[in-house]
This record gives structure tokens, sequence and C-alpha cells, in this order.
């Protein structure tokens, strides 16, 4: 089940956010879209997620055609940068939001959403939050919640939008572990967005640089750093000559 | 040899104590002069016949009238122009689109309007002599000097209200958790109904009870467009004008009373609602 983004464009007014970008994301894979403010790697991750409509260009995923397909019919996990909870809802209520708007046809009974929302707190170590509102946790338990809540609809692809920005140095390191450590287990195919290099090589298996709204590299981190393709991810990977 | 300074310490921010005192008096004065004073003579007056003529006052036939009218007004004017500043809240906080600065002007333009230009606006367009006139004598449907017309000339009057509150609340909270709910596989509907409606229920209901505040006491708009025919097209506002006009003070201000109590209910609510709901309220606030 790969995604296939092919000469994806999109204009915010006079600023073209991103430029004729294609790039394939192979199942079960980890890629990081890597590079500094204002290189349309969000407006990139938006698009695939269904949040913004590329004004040329097609996505696919596995034969599927996803470009006009609206948001809520893409089954795409996506995991905000200040996590978007839902601030009047519990934790467990969160969670439970993707099973609990489908349709009366597609929705499974009400044990087995509540079970589905225990076993994905269990996962998270958020044992006992369920009851707990958002503005009551710290904020890696939040981002956790957010995570949850986004597997809780059993995505196809997960997307994140710089996850750990928001927290601080030693708590983005735990959860860049546990992340990965997730995504081995799950082999979900997933994409990341991040302004941080260290993060982007920690995490991914593959790194997407963009600069200006195009890809100016992919590979995997070990050949984007000892191989840089242009001048701009040289320079922006700096002096990380000694690897991952 | 230490000295010790000649003036004791201050807070930056703070008054020397005279000002304080100065000001906290001056404002007293000023709310006691301008707002408990009338308010006081309103029910001083009301009593002054004693408390059966008061009773008899607010049971008379016209004067049960003019509140069923105040209250149907009211029960029409207040649920329309909730769905609309909805609406309007909606669509201003979460989208982009050309017009949209007019929209937010237009939906001021009552606030700029005096009172009885509204209702005299509604007199040119639908009375006899009026635009519309002709044409709607055609069609039998008459709206100056009836319930239809106090209900229109209300329905712009109040309707500001529940927009303004909206419309700053809904902007500062964003679009991120809509975003996430359809993510998440919400349609429309159900994302508006389970996402931004309870995120702004309390704005929603501090707009709603400054509305009804409003219709209820309409009187300007209403009077031009009324025809103020007792029992038939008199709101409590114009009963009350009715009777002093009628030198029957004590009748007059035992049913202005009764509007005076409403006000002080919805100001009672508003305060519980800001107590209560105080952080989420005060920090979107803007007027």
């Amino acid at each position: 089940m790969s995604l296939r983004i092919e000469r994806v464009s999109k204009r915010f007014g006079a600023v073209a956010a991103v430029r004729e970008v294609s790039l394939e994301v192979k199942e079960g894979e980890f890629m990081a879209l890597l590079g500094p403010s204002g290189s349309g790697k969000t407006t990139l991750l938006r698009i695939v997620g269904g949040l913004e409509l590329p004004e040329e260009g097609k996505l696919d995923f596995d034969g599927q055609e996803l470009t006009h397909m609206p948001a809520r019919e893409r089954r795409a996990g996506f995991v905000f940068q200040h996590y978007a909870l839902f601030r009047h809802m519990t934790v467990a209520q969160n969670i439970a939001f993707g099973l609990d708007v489908r349709p009366m046809g597609k929705r499974p009974p009400r044990r087995e959403i509540a079970a589905r929302v225990d076993a994905l707190l269990k996962r998270m170590q958020l044992d006992d939050m369920g009851k707990r509102y958002p503005s009551q946790l710290s904020g890696g338990q939040r981002q956790r919640v957010a995570l949850a809540r986004a597997l809780a609809i059993e995505p196809r692809i997960l997307l994140l939008d710089e996850p750990f920005g928001a927290l601080d140095a030693k708590v983005r390191k735990d959860l860049r572990q546990w992340l990965r450590a997730l995504h081995d287990e799950m082999k979900l195919t997933t994409i990341m967005v991040t302004h941080d290099q260290d993060e982007a090589l920690a995490l991914a298996d593959r790194v997407a640089v963009m600069n200006e709204g195009r890809i100016e590299q992919v590979g995997p981190p070990a050949q984007v750093i000892g191989s840089p393709a242009t001048p701009f991810v040289r320079d922006f990977l700096g002096q990380d000559g000694e690897g991952i | 040899m230490s000295t010790k300074p000649s003036t004791q310490f201050r807070y930056p921010t703070k008054d020397s104590a005279t000002v304080r005192i100065g000001l906290t008096i001056a404002g007293i004065a000023y709310i006691a002069l301008f707002l408990f004073t009338p308010l006081i003579a309103v029910f001083a007056e009301a009593l002054r016949n004693g408390t059966a003529a008061f009773v008899a006052a607010v049971t008379e036939k016209d004067a049960l009238a003019a509140m069923w009218l105040t209250l149907t007004v009211a029960a029409i004017a207040v649920p329309l122009n909730t769905l609309f500043g909805l609406a309007a809240a909606w669509a201003v906080a979460k989208f982009d689109f050309t017009g949209k600065s007019l929209l937010i002007t237009l939906i001021d333009l009552p606030f700029s309007v005096s009172p009885v230009i509204s209702g005299l606006v509604y007199v040119l367009l639908f009375g006899a002599q009026g635009y519309l006139g002709p044409w709607l004598d055609e069609l039998g449907i008459k709206i100056i000097f009836t319930v239809t017309g106090l209900v229109l000339a209300t329905v712009f009057v109040t309707f500001p209200f529940v927009a303004r509150e909206l419309i700053p609340l809904m902007q500062e909270q964003g679009t991120a958790e809509e975003e996430a709910a359809l993510s998440l596989g919400a349609s429309g509907w159900k994302m508006f109904w389970l996402v931004t409606l309870p995120n702004v229920r309390w704005g929603l209901l501090y707009g709603v009870l400054l509305c009804n505040a409003r219709a209820m006491g309409e009187f300007g708009a209403v009077s031009v467009v009324s025809g103020h025919i007792r029992g038939l097209t008199n709101t409590m506002p114009l009963h009350v004008e009715i009777l002093y006009n009628e030198y029957n003070f004590a009748a007059a201000f035992s049913v202005a009373s009764l509007l005076a109590m409403l006000a002080l209910v919805t100001l009672l609510l508003k305060s519980f609602l800001e107590w209560r709901y105080g952080d989420e309220i005060a920090a979107t606030h803007r007027h």
C-alpha cells in the first residue's frame, strides 16, 4: 500500500507553497519531510491528509486516486502540531471520536469501542487518564492522546505534523524512541514533518529534504548526510559528519 | 549614617491612595446617579399606591396582552437571530471569502442606526404609502401595525448580538479542532454539532441573553411600526408609554418595574456565567 505523490502543486495567493513535488512513500515506511520553515513540508502533508486541495498533480494510494477525495473519507490519521484535542471531551471520548462519528452501519458496538479505547490507552501508557480532560494533561501526555485518537480509526497512513515541536528536549527524546518502537511494531506507513534534523535522522527510514516548495533530495539518512545532492542539503544538514 | 528614603515603597503600576479612593468614589457616584437612582425610583413609584394597586396594574387585561405580546415577539426574534448569528459567525470565523468584511459591517449596522430610523425603514418599505405597499395590499398581506411588523423591527435591532459574541470567540478558537474532526471521519454536520457548538456554548448563551433583553425592552423601532393598538399591537414598553401619557403613573411604573426586574435577572445570569466560566469568556471578549 504505497502512496504516490505526482507533480503536486499548491499556491496560496501569490506564494507557491508546493512546486511540482513528486514522491513515493513505500508501504510500512517511515518517511520524514525535513526542511526549514516555509519549505512547504506542512502544506504537502496537509495535501496528503486532504486538509488542502492541490491545484495540480495527482495523489494515489495503492491504486486508488485520492486527489479530490474529502479528508473524512481518506482514513489518514493526522496528528497536529498543537494536538488539536477536543477540549470539552475527556481523553477517552477524544480517542473514541473517530469511531463514534461513523454512520450507524459502520459503527462498532459501544462495548467494542470502549475496549479499543482501553487498549489504546494502555498502549500509549495513559492507563488511568481516560476520564481526564486535555487541560489536565502535560504536553507529552496530550501528544500521546492525539496519537491514540489518530490510531483509533485504524488508518492506512499516519501523518505527523511536527509532533514533538511543542515539547521540551527530554520529553522529545523519550517520545522519539517510543514512536520508533511503535512504528516498528505496527508497520504503519508514516510521514512525519519536522524541521529538527536530529529527529528526522533518528526516526526515519528515508528523509525527503525540502526547500522552497521543492524536494531537494530523498534517501536514507546516511545517504542524505554522506552524499548531499545539492548545496542546500549540505548546508542545511550542517556538520553532521558523525553519522546517525 | 544611613538615610531612609523619604517615600514609602510603592508598586510601579499602582496609583496613590488618594487617586484610587477618588476614582472609586467617582465611579460609584456615577453609577449611583445614573443607574441606581432611576432603578430605585421605578420600584418606589410602582408601589406608591400600595401593593394592591401594583397587582391590579400588572394583571389588567391590556397589560397582560402587552406581556404576552412581548414574550411572543422575543420568542420569535431571539431564535431567528441565534440561528443567524451562529451561521454568520461560522462563515466569518472559519472561512475566507470575498465580501467577508462587508458582511461584518452589515452585521454591525443595526448598532449604528437609531432604533426609530430602523422602524421608519420598515414603514417606508411595507407601509400603505411605502415602496412595497401596493404590492402587499394586492396580496392581502399586512405588515405595519401588526405583530409581523413588530417581529421584523425587533429582529432588525437585535440582529448583531449573538453574531458579535460568537465571531471573536470562534476566530480565537481557530479551525484546528474542526480539521481534526474531519480527518477522523466526521461529516460536516457532526463536526459542527459535536465539536464547534460545544466549544462556543457559553458565548452563545451570553449572546442569547443579551439578544433577549434587548428584544423585550425595545421601544423606538417597535413604536414606529406598532400603531399602538391597545391589547393588540402593544408590547410592554409601549404599554408603559400609554399608561404614562394617561397620567396613570403608578400603573406605568408598575409595568415598568417588571421590565426592570427582567433587566436585573439578565444581569444576574450574566454575572453567574462570568463567574463560572469567566476564563473562557473573558479571554475572547472583543467589542
